[in-house]
């Protein structure tokens, strides 16, 4: 192996393949193109896989909600299509029973779902919002970014049930001039005077989302006292440990709540309930089918590109049979003519693979720039780990050097008498 | 040098067996110029090839330098061939994309010396058959009886102990003829053996001895000198 280092090898592979460039050329074209497809591809699986945990990273993936809708089946002597109200009650009965859950964050809302919207006037500027009675463990469980000089709903403001709003920033400007800093100012909500404490930024949170920014945010005591809403909730934003199957938190959230309310235990219409754990988990197969799809493409690509080096060594060997019999008079061993056809095989496909792996990582890094911006494009940082470019490169210096040895021993099966006969 | 007993070789071709070489008794010392002659089919080729460990034979027992020649296996031919013989062929067979001194360096690259070693030898050699000047010129740019003498240069580079020349003439004219063999003579003068394949009696003639082969057996063993 000490004469892979050796200067003359070299000259003698680059001797033979410099023979025919263009045909080297369009050969080497072959593999670059599977190797240049395999980096940009999973490049683009790991950036979509980044920009999808950037927009979520503000939501527990191991989250769900749960609301209360209508029955379908009678049960326990009550009628069919009886309205059911989740109670306050419900979040700590839930807390005891169900050890999975992490946190639980009630809310109740107006001007959503099909109730109106609270009407809310600031001077002569007024508008239609949805309200939502918070707690501050909802932070735990969805953070909003709330701008500079604010701050969220805290427990003091619960317990004092005191008149502040965290509003959404469209909101902010329909009902302030965009010079005004509305932090401090009162507004008014169905006639109570608010006073803003926080304005919160628009954040997309994807397909689980309920919030904009067109909304406004109150203490859930407060809420209760200006539409005398009891002890009913809206629904529940519910997190489980990192480490529970959401799933079956969500069924047994709901088996609990159906005992609870007395709900026929088949009655799949009298709660409502969306899963964010089983929408991340199939983003994230996604994701990963993305990044599996693109290293099948690259490899399958890599695999024909190297076969054609093979076969147009093979075709190269057979030109050179009289020349690969002049060596052979002149002292050549079979390992000699060997290591060369089989070097200049992989030889040919590292060099394939490097320059494709050039214009695939300066692809990736346009990519990345035109969708720096961009936040409507769920791509962020598209890059392939040095691990996979390096393992790319030994899967094709072992396919080169397989796919090497089919001419090599058709080179080596020449015998020199044949090659050298006189036409 | 070379010791020749009964030597047999037969050509299997389907159901037919061609007998080429019939008993071939063959001795020539170190130092000779030996002609080997005999129309196409005589089995004169057959013989150098042998000789040229090229092919194996059937029967019989062939020794070079005191060394067994017999079913080598191709790496060991290999080795043989580069340590004992230097080709020259009809048909020059030089490598066509390396220049003339390339070309003689390539058995010593295949014996593993050293570059820069190389260089001088097959520089050395190159200015003994007169083209030192054409050292970096490809055959392409070289008359026939140029790459003839590269092609003797590159034989003599390894330093073998019998050179084998398959009808070195067989493509040039008369006059770089004359000048290939007086290259040869001048050569053999120097010690080394040299076997000589050749259909012409001119060439034959400038030879020490002279054996003519006839369908596989030795018609006549001359020496004229």
């Amino acid at each position: 192996m000490n004469s892979l280092f050796d200067r003359d090898t070299w000259q003698e592979i680059f001797g033979s393949i410099g023979q025919n460039k263009v045909r080297t050329i369009i050969t080497v074209i072959g593999v670059m193109w599977g190797i240049f497809l395999y980096i940009v591809l999973s490049g683009i699986a790991k950036g979509v896989d980044n920009g999808f945990e950037n927009q979520f990273e503000r939501i527990s993936s191991n989250s769900m909600f749960v609301w209360a809708q209508y029955t379908s089946i009678p049960y326990a002597g009550f009628k069919t299509d009886r309205g059911i109200d989740l109670q306050m009650s419900d979040v700590e009965s839930l807390r005891k029973n169900i050890p999975e859950i992490q946190y639980i964050a009630p809310r109740i809302q107006k001007g959503n779902f099909g109730s109106t919207a609270a009407s809310v006037v600031n001077g002569k500027r007024s508008g239609s919002f949805a309200i939502y009675g918070d707690y501050p463990i909802l932070l735990k469980i969805r953070s909003k970014d709330i701008y500079d000089g604010g701050r969220f709903i805290n427990e003091l403001d619960i317990k004092e049930s005191r008149k502040v709003c965290v509003i959404g920033e469209r909101t902010r400007k329909e009902l302030f001039e965009d010079n005004i800093n509305p932090i401090g100012e009162y507004i008014k909500i169905e006639n109570i005077f608010f006073r803003i404490i926080g304005i919160h930024k628009y954040v997309d949170e994807g397909g689980g989302s309920f919030d904009d920014d067109g909304d406004i945010h109150v203490p859930f005591t407060s809420f209760k006292r200006i539409f005398n809403s009891g002890e009913r909730v809206g629904f529940l934003l519910i997190a489980g440990f990192d480490d529970v199957d959401i799933l079956k938190v969500e069924e047994k959230v709901k088996t609990q709540l159906k005992v609870i309310h007395k709900i026929h235990p088949d009655d799949d219409q009298a709660l409502g309930s969306f899963n964010l754990g089983a929408l991340f988990a199939r983003i994230l197969r996604f994701a990963r089918g993305m990044s599996f799809l693109s290293l099948v493409i690259g490899i399958t690509t890599i695999l024909a590109g190297v076969i054609g080096i093979g076969n147009i060594l093979l075709i190269s060997v057979k030109e050179r049979t009289k020349e690969i019999g002049i060596r052979r008079a002149i002292g050549a061993s079979p390992n000699h003519i060997r290591k060369q056809i089989i070097l200049e095989s992989v030889f040919l496909t590292i060099i394939a693979g490097i320059i494709g792996i050039i214009i695939g990582a300066f692809v990736l890094y346009i990519i990345n720039i035109a969708t720096e911006n961009l936040d409507d494009v769920p791509l962020k940082n598209a890059t392939v780990p040095i691990k996979f470019i390096l393992g790319a490169l030994f899967l094709m210096i072992g396919l080169g050097t397989i796919i090497g040895f089919i001419p090599a021993e058709k080179a080596i099966s020449i015998k020199p008498i044949e090659a050298l006969r006189e036409e | 040098m070379i010791e020749i007993k009964d030597l047999n070789k037969s050509y299997v071709m389907g159901k037919n067996s061609l007998h080429v070489l019939k008993g071939i008794n063959l001795k020539i010392k170190e130092g000779e110029l030996v002609a080997i002659m005999g129309s196409s089919g005589s089995g004169k080729s057959t013989l150098l090839n042998i000789i040229g460990m090229l092919d194996n034979y059937d029967t019989g027992s062939y020794h070079l330098d005191n060394v067994t020649i017999k079913d080598l296996d191709e790496t060991k031919a290999a080795k043989y061939r580069n340590k004992f013989l230097g080709f020259v062929f009809q048909s020059f067979n030089l490598i066509n994309y390396k220049t003339a001194i390339e070309n003689i360096a390539l058995p010593l690259y295949y014996q593993g010396i050293a570059s820069k070693e190389r260089q001088t030898i097959a520089l050395d050699y190159l200015d003994k058959v007169g083209l030192k000047d054409w050292a970096g010129h490809l055959p392409s740019e070289l008359s026939g009886g140029q790459k003839q003498r590269v092609a003797i240069a590159r034989a003599l580079a390894s330093k073998p102990k019998v050179l084998l020349a398959d009808e070195p003439t067989g493509a040039l004219d008369s006059v770089t003829s004359d000048e290939v063999m007086e290259l040869i003579i001048q050569i053999n003068k120097e010690g080394k053996t040299i076997l000589v394949v050749t259909h012409e009696q001119e060439v034959a003639n400038m030879c020490n001895r002279i054996i003519t082969l006839k369908d596989g057996v030795i018609m006549t063993d001359v020496k004229t000198k």
